[in-house]
């Protein structure tokens, strides 16, 4: 495990692995480890919840579909902060899948079906989602103050 | 005002049901099936439910809960019940905007809104 820190106004890069069991609870652990990294390193609020968002239903999809919640399995988390970027690598001991093959929640019947919607979200949060050949790991970038128009009008949108 | 303990308080008002969860995160699968434990007992009890789901508290959720919401609102519209969410925060709503659940579920700014938009009495 290398660990580097913010030394006063020099940025340095945070690295971090981590192994924990497939109980949905182990991810709680694993945030709480990267926020105050992301704190320390400026990331705006809205980066910390998508972060946060795009890490929990990685994780969910890693315990419930890769690993079928046998707790003997192991997620492997990898993560870097870097001055302009967070990026996450997840990896489960499931046989992988398609991600092709999910469909989109978004339209028709799939709108009251429970499957796509939390990869859906990691898609929309996050810059960078890519899946490795076998489908069991998944590597995620969230690029700091990129501007997000879709974000600005719901605020404005809310009712 | 009862208190089904951890998850949800609930006001039972002349016009609606109002049940607003009390956690700040909803993440985890086993508070989610507790949650649906209440939820779906409280829909059971009053036929024809008027229910309000106030999200004030809420800041964080996960797609595991807009599962669980559609099941509520399955619930409610099988028993010929309104279903209202309301005081989700911009955050929050994003998620809601992004999967479409927007098409799916009535949301109000406010309780005041979400009960003026119910038609009918309870």
């Amino acid at each position: 495990m290398v660990l580097y820190v913010c030394v006063g106004v020099e940025f340095m890069p945070i690295s971090r692995s981590v192994v924990v069991s497939s109980t949905p609870s182990a991810v709680v652990d694993v945030f709480r480890q990267l926020q105050p990294g992301l704190k320390a390193s400026n990331f705006s609020e809205e980066d910390i919840f998508a972060v946060h968002l795009a890490l929990e239903e990685a994780f969910t999809n890693a315990v419930k579909h890769g690993n079928k919640m046998e707790p003997s399995k192991a997620v492997k988390i990898d993560y870097a902060i870097e001055p302009d970027k967070v990026e996450i690598c997840m990896t489960d001991e499931g046989l992988g899948f398609d991600p092709e093959v999910i469909p989109d929640p978004r339209y028709g019947d799939n709108l009251y079906k429970p499957a796509g919607r939390g990869m859906l979200l990691m898609r929309s949060f996050m810059d960078v989602i890519e899946y490795n050949k076998q489908g069991n790991s998944v590597r995620m970038i969230r690029y700091r103050e990129k501007r997000r128009p879709s974000s600005k009008s719901t605020a404005g949108n809310n009712p | 005002m009862a208190s089904l303990k951890p998850k949800v308080s609930v006001e039972y008002g002349e016009k609606a049901t109002i049940v607003t969860f009390t956690d700040e995160k909803i993440l985890e699968e086993r508070d989610i099936v507790e949650l649906q434990g209440s939820l779906m007992g409280i829909i059971e009890q009053t036929e024809k439910i008027n229910l309000i789901l106030d999200f004030s508290t809420v800041k964080f959720l996960s797609s595991a809960v807009l599962g669980l919401l559609i099941r509520v609102s399955k619930k409610v519209y099988e028993q010929n019940g309104q279903l209202r969410l309301c005081n989700i925060n911009p955050r929050i709503y994003e998620i809601f905007k992004i999967t479409r659940l927007t098409k799916i579920f009535d949301i109000s700014p406010d309780r005041a809104s979400a009960a003026a938009s119910l038609a009918g009495q309870q």
